[in-house]
């Protein structure tokens, strides 16, 4: 129950996106169309799933004060150590990805490679730190939350945009400002979930 | 060799206004809007961001010849998390307010896209004192949309500039009231996106041809 608790929150209320702006600039360059927005969406996902619960094990057992060594804190070690387990397993699902389905591999271009410098992934793993989780299986739940909240987004974003080709839209907002815009209104309907509990 | 030669010129002010990272490159924007919901933490991001910039731009150009171009991204992580882990370290002791109201978002610096399209685009290809004008220039662009962004927000949404109060008690009086909506996450993409709107106004050639 505490579990589903805490999946819904991160899904609807602490929306990477709408809540915490995290992850925004592949999400406005991958967005315009539903196919490929699909796929970056499970590819941060899959990263989530599998640095989150990395990232807290490495936090409790080898940062925390007193975890390794009686007496050292190396908590200041934690930015190095959390990006370069992150760029390490981009680079593995960027060798499944180009192997398995090179379409996808194809599409995404740069931004698979960029998953790695994605902050939706970092923020998650700061977030984790920050909220001290009593457990792996809670970093587990959390991450998989982010993950779909962020699927969702640029999914929805990507819909919102394959229409808005077809609209006549001022010159100088066109692209850039009127995702921004579209973005903010969307980000004020889901404002609406704050104070969900269940 | 002219350490202020024309072509110099051009890389420093190029990325205040036509060549903005945020409104024109697209890059830096998570921090760009979770932070400004007040000036003051607008401001030390903004000052943050160039400092790392410019530092981590001077050192990547300096190793650029010596770093197999296959691994080049890691040592550009390395590099740039070690400065932000500097930086964070330094607000904590003597910023600590604003470092709190930061949050996770220093951290996130290593991830702010300014950082690798700039070392990517830029440093890898130029000596290092170009890469260093071009890190302070990218800075202080993004570090000017912060600005503005975070001015809009304060003035709006709490009546005050920098935490002391502008909007006379008066107008308050009178039936004014704070947009309470100013200081929530939403209107940081509007306004971010009138910006770009205004920027692309004036810039013609920014504008593109399809939505």
């Amino acid at each position: 129950m505490e579990y589903l608790s805490l999946l819904v929150k991160s899904i609807f209320v602490d929306n990477m996106i709408f809540a915490y702006f995290l992850g925004m600039c592949s999400y406005l360059a991958v967005s315009k169309n539903v196919k490929t927005a699909l796929g970056l969406g499970a590819a941060v996902t899959f990263v989530l799933l599998v640095t989150v619960p990395i990232n807290y094990l490495l936090e409790n057992y080898v940062l925390a004060p007193n975890a390794l060594v009686e007496g050292v804190d190396l908590s200041f070690l934690s930015f190095i150590l959390f990006i370069a387990v992150i760029a390490g397993i981009v680079q593995i699902v960027e060798m499944a990805v180009e192997k398995f389905s090179p379409s996808l591999y194809a599409s995404l271009g740069i931004f698979l490679p960029l998953i790695a410098v994605n902050c939706a992934i970092m923020g998650a793993s700061l977030f984790m730190q920050q909220r001290h989780f009593e457990n792996i299986g809670a970093s587990f739940v959390y991450a998989l939350g982010s993950g779909i909240g962020w699927l969702v987004a640029i999914v929805a974003l990507a819909a919102i945009r394959e229409k808005l080709a077809y609209s006549n839209v001022p010159a100088p907002l066109r692209g850039l400002g009127i995702t921004f815009i579209s973005v903010g209104l969307m980000a004020m309907a889901f404002m609406c979930f704050s104070g969900l509990t269940i | 060799m002219d350490l202020f030669s024309k072509k110099n010129k051009e890389t420093f002010f190029t990325p205040l206004w036509v060549n903005n990272p945020v409104a024109t490159q697209v890059l830096g924007i998570c921090s760009a809007l979770a932070v400004t919901s007040k000036l003051e933490p607008a401001l030390v991001m903004g000052l943050s961001v160039t400092i790392i910039v410019a530092l981590a731009n001077v050192v990547i150009s300096l190793l650029r010849n010596t770093v197999p171009n296959r691994i080049r991204i890691i040592v550009q992580l390395v590099v740039v998390a070690t400065l932000v882990t500097i930086v964070s370290q330094v607000l904590k002791a003597f910023a600590y307010d604003v470092s709190v109201q930061l949050s996770v978002y220093v951290g996130l610096i290593i991830t702010n896209c300014i950082l690798m399209g700039r070392l990517e685009a830029f440093a890898m290809q130029n000596k290092p004192w170009e890469s260093f004008l071009d890190g302070v220039g990218n800075g202080l662009g993004y570090a000017l949309i912060l600005v503005i962004v975070g001015f809009i927000r304060e003035l709006f949404g709490s009546g005050t500039f920098f935490n002391l109060r502008v909007i006379p008690e008066c107008l308050y009086d009178l039936g004014y009231m704070n947009n309470g909506l100013m200081v929530l996450p939403p209107m940081a993409l509007i306004i971010v996106g009138c910006i770009i709107w205004f920027q692309r106004a004036k810039n013609p050639d920014l504008q593109e041809k399809s939505n």
